[in-house]
């Protein structure tokens, strides 16, 4: 039986999605940064979706669209942010060898599953699914068929997994308070007597030439007080002194104004 | 154009994903590197499922779909109880477990 399936639009479809979905997974292992390997493989995930559709099973490529772009990368990002975003691959081997090593293994395993596919799959036809997703009256009509009916036991198990994992989340997620709460009474005692700063910390320069956050104020003596700069924009500052150019900006606009 | 393309991209994705888990350190990655290998074998069987004429191929493909949630779901819970007491994501600092 000779496949009609694959017409010259679906090639064009297939060449597009799989170029990106390839990408995206490289993109995955390149990236250093975790929230952009989270990207990366939400488009490889977006193009499989595509694929899905265009090898005739709708239903599943909505799926893939609904839950694992939607939720589960969701899910992976929002644990990106509890667990900091700025958590970056170490680059120290602490096995000698082992980058080489698993590189030479992927790629090997690459070209044997390849090799073996190509070969073993090069006289096959593809039967197509138009008969099979007529018989019911759809796609999604011949998946519920056959989940009712020939794996309902699996179903009815993959609900009895649904609500483990869910029990199992909620459970190591949690955590047990061993003491009371700080009341306000505790936290005002904490900061007055702790050594952090009681009030306020005093807002970044605001000047006429400059008004990012980056900017420190000035103390009445002229000195830059580098604490006046939030927190992450002084991380993100990469520890770099304080810009002097600045605080001489400001003392050229505080004479002009004397004049 | 063969249809069994479809299964080699599968492979392709698979390997890269394998390459993922054994590479990197950051146990969030390796995790999306397991999820990429899982839709990678989706992929193969949605594609044997159009080869074949029937719709289990896609019924397995759910499946997957389904236990892949869940494992995402108790997998990550783990990472952020592990962050919590180690103050690290790494997959090379837990090893308490082997004394």
């Amino acid at each position: 039986m000779t496949d009609t399936a694959v017409n010259t639009g679906e090639v064009a479809v297939f060449w597009i999605c799989s170029i990106l979905a390839v990408a995206g997974a490289l993109g995955m292992v390149l990236s250093r940064k975790a929230v952009h390997s989270a990207l990366w493989i939400a488009l490889t995930m977006i193009n499989l979706a595509i694929l899905y559709v265009a090898n005739s099973a709708p239903f599943l490529g909505m799926v893939q669209v609904i839950v694992y772009t939607g939720a589960v990368m969701m899910l992976f990002l929002f644990v990106l942010m509890v667990v900091g975003v700025d958590s970056s691959d170490s680059l120290i081997e602490t096995i000698k060898g082992q980058r080489l090593a698993a590189l030479v293994f992927g790629l090997g395993l690459a070209g044997l599953l390849i090799w073996g596919i190509a070969n073993g799959l090069a006289e096959t036809n593809s039967v197509g699914l138009d008969a099979a997703n007529a018989a019911d009256g759809g796609n999604v009509q011949g998946i519920a068929h056959l989940i009712f009916t020939k794996y309902l036991l699996a179903f009815e198990l993959t609900s009895a997994l649904l609500i483990t994992a869910a029990m199992g989340a909620m459970v190591l997620a949690h955590r047990e308070r061993w003491t009371n709460p700080p009341k306000q009474k505790d936290l005002s005692i904490d900061r007055f007597l702790g050594d952090g700063h009681p009030g306020n910390l005093p807002n970044p320069g605001v000047y006429a030439r400059h008004n990012a956050v980056s900017t420190p104020a000035l103390l009445p003596d002229g000195t830059p007080l580098e604490e006046s700069i939030p927190a992450p924009v002084r991380a993100r500052m990469d520890a770099q002194p304080v810009d002097h150019a600045d605080v001489r900006d400001v003392h050229e606009i505080a004479e002009g104004a004397g004049e | 154009m063969n249809p069994s393309n479809y299964v080699i991209l599968s492979a392709v994705l698979f390997s890269i994903g394998t390459i993922g888990v054994l590479v990197r350190r950051n146990a969030i990655v390796v995790f999306m590197s397991v999820e990429l290998m899982l839709n990678a074998a989706n992929l193969a069987f949605v594609a044997f499922a159009r080869m074949n004429g029937n719709l289990d191929g896609q019924v397995v493909a759910f499946f997957v779909m389904v236990v892949a949630a869940s494992e995402v779901v108790v997998g990550l819970a783990i990472i952020v109880t592990i962050f919590r007491t180690r103050r690290s994501a790494s997959i090379d600092e837990p090893n308490l477990l082997k004394y």
